[in-house]
């Protein structure tokens, strides 16, 4: 069951501007578990994310070496369908970012682009979706409002379930709390937590007790480099690493 | 300490004093033209001014030749410089990498904007008219008009591009979308408001100038309305040009009438780009 989904092997980065990077490193990524990113801000962890589903090909990198696999596939190779590749790993991001239009649409938006036009399907997904995010009951007479007149949690969670909505395999949370108040992020970590029965999650969390409470397994991540992965309880409880040990305790930030 | 807090209110009252006297300075002039040209044109404008041919060498009758004409000059200008001008601001704003080509390109575009219409007017002549034999024509006249108009849409179409957020494009890339697939279903959309503001306006100016359809559509005096696109035809600015300069004895109030018609005409163009924009502005939800 606890298969291993996403391998990252000898992962080096770097931006034309110099700023953020990561340098060498290896990890993988469980399926059916919640695996944590953390670490100072600037450490690499939303690049890290972001080479997953290649959307640092948006972005300006200037070198880029290593092996990044998804079930066997070499999600680096110029020649990997990119479409196929980000419907099979979908992203969350730190401001909720709801598409101009109305919540029904948003939910739909993915699909569409990918050529479905069966009404019932359609229909289907949106409910799908907004029950997995566990919206559904909150905006059921609100789906042809646009998205943007809901709440700050209920875009975040609207976000996740337009991801979820594509049913892919893996979901990429960059920081996706960080906006929110604490109700709003205990409804999106207790989602996460069933929704890890069916996929892959990767987490960068906006706080380390987030971290805490939610990983399975963690990475802590400085400086563009990884410096301890391990079980979830085992590493926040018995870090390794001095540095870990110290940026858990809060001695820095 | 009560002295210096005087000097400091006089100071201030000064100052807005000023930027008011500066603000008035300026409006005030527009009111004046706007309403002297309406009160001296009140007693030509007429449905006969409007729907008649010019009689006795101009001097009497209509307008109706140069509304048409410059009806569709400006319909002609749209037809070529919108689909290319959105087109290349397309190009420019969301494929075309920062290279040294593009922003020589995007410098050139800038440029353009800035030669003086009688330039435009001289190359349509030598191009349009004499080498592709199009004659005096409206359709030389629109694609000079179009060349000239060029600039303005790019670079208007190009900024409301620009306004959409970018986060919108990684949301739709992310979700599996391709690039035309974000441009076509997110980044038009919501830059349409902009992008018609901008054509509108870049079309206000192409049905106002004179200088590039001077040797290029222009006809002095050509009472029967054009049939074809190779037509020479008159047009409302150059039609005002020749009735105030070049026709002795004109009565006064039809030049006054054929300014306010020009007035209207753009004016009108103005108020529909406010319009969608204010409108558009309202219902945007970012």
């Amino acid at each position: 069951m606890n298969d291993i989904k996403v391998s990252i092997q000898n992962l080096s980065l770097g931006y034309s501007d110099g700023k953020e990077s990561l340098r060498n490193v290896s990890l993988d990524v469980r399926s059916h578990a919640i695996t944590v990113l953390f670490g100072p801000a600037g450490g690499g962890k939303s690049t890290l994310l972001r080479t997953i589903n290649r959307l640092n090909d948006l972005t300006d990198v200037e070198h880029l070496s290593g092996k990044v696999w998804l079930d066997g596939i070499d999600v680096l190779d110029p020649a990997t369908d990119l479409i196929a590749l980000r419907r099979r790993v979908g992203m969350v991001f730190a401001r909720p970012v709801v598409l101009p239009m109305s919540v029904r649409q948003n939910l739909t938006y993915g699909l569409e682009l990918a050529g479905e036009r069966v009404k019932p399907r359609l229909t289907e997904v949106v409910e799908h979706g907004l029950r997995a995010a566990a919206l559904w009951e909150e905006v059921l007479d609100r789906l042809d409002d646009p998205a943007s007149s809901l709440s700050g949690g209920q875009q975040q969670r609207l976000c996740l379930a337009r991801v979820l909505a594509l049913e892919p395999e893996v979901i990429l949370l960059d920081e996706p709390t960080s906006g929110l108040d604490p109700i709003s992020t205990g409804k999106v970590e207790a989602t996460l937590q069933k929704l890890k029965q069916t996929y892959t999650i990767l987490l960068v969390p906006h706080s380390v007790q987030q971290a805490a409470r939610t990983a399975d397994h963690a990475a802590f991540i400085l400086d563009g480099e990884l410096i301890e992965f391990a079980q979830g309880k085992e590493l926040f409880t018995r870090p390794k690493d001095q540095r870990t040990e110290d940026y858990i305790e809060g001695r820095f930030g | 300490m009560a002295v210096v807090t005087q000097r400091r209110h006089l100071i201030q009252r000064a100052g807005f004093g000023g930027l008011l006297l500066a603000t008035i300075a300026t409006v005030a002039p527009i009111i004046l033209v706007v309403g002297l040209i309406l009160w001296r044109a009140a007693p030509a404008l007429s449905l006969d001014f409007l729907a008649a041919s010019p009689r006795e060498g101009m001097r009497a009758g209509g307008i109706l030749p140069a509304i048409v004409g410059t009806f569709w000059l400006t319909l002609g200008t749209a037809t070529v410089a919108v689909p290319f001008g959105v087109g290349a601001a397309i190009y420019l704003s969301e494929y075309a990498p920062d290279s040294r080509w593009t922003r020589v390109i995007r410098i050139a575009i800038i440029n353009l904007a800035g030669i003086p219409s009688i330039v435009y007017g001289l190359f349509g002549l030598g191009l349009f008219v004499l080498f592709l034999r199009f004659g005096t024509s409206i359709l030389a006249g629109s694609l000079t008009l179009a060349i000239m108009t060029l600039p303005v849409i790019i670079s208007t179409t190009e900024e409301a591009l620009r306004a959409v957020p970018q986060s919108f494009r990684t949301v739709s890339i992310s979700l599996g979308g391709t690039q035309w697939q974000t441009v076509r279903r997110i980044v038009l959309p919501q830059a349409l408001p902009g992008i018609v503001t901008g054509v509108i306006l870049g079309l206000e100016r192409a049905a106002g100038e004179t200088a590039p359809i001077l040797f290029t559509a222009a006809a002095f005096y050509l009472p029967r309305l054009p049939n074809s696109p190779f037509d020479a035809t008159m047009a409302l600015p150059y039609h005002l040009f020749v009735i105030s300069t070049q026709v002795p004895g004109m009565p006064i109030e039809l030049q006054y009438g054929t300014a306010a018609v020009l007035l209207v005409f753009v004016l009108g163009m103005n108020l529909l780009a406010t319009v969608i924009r204010s409108r558009a502005r309202a219902r945007r939800q970012w």
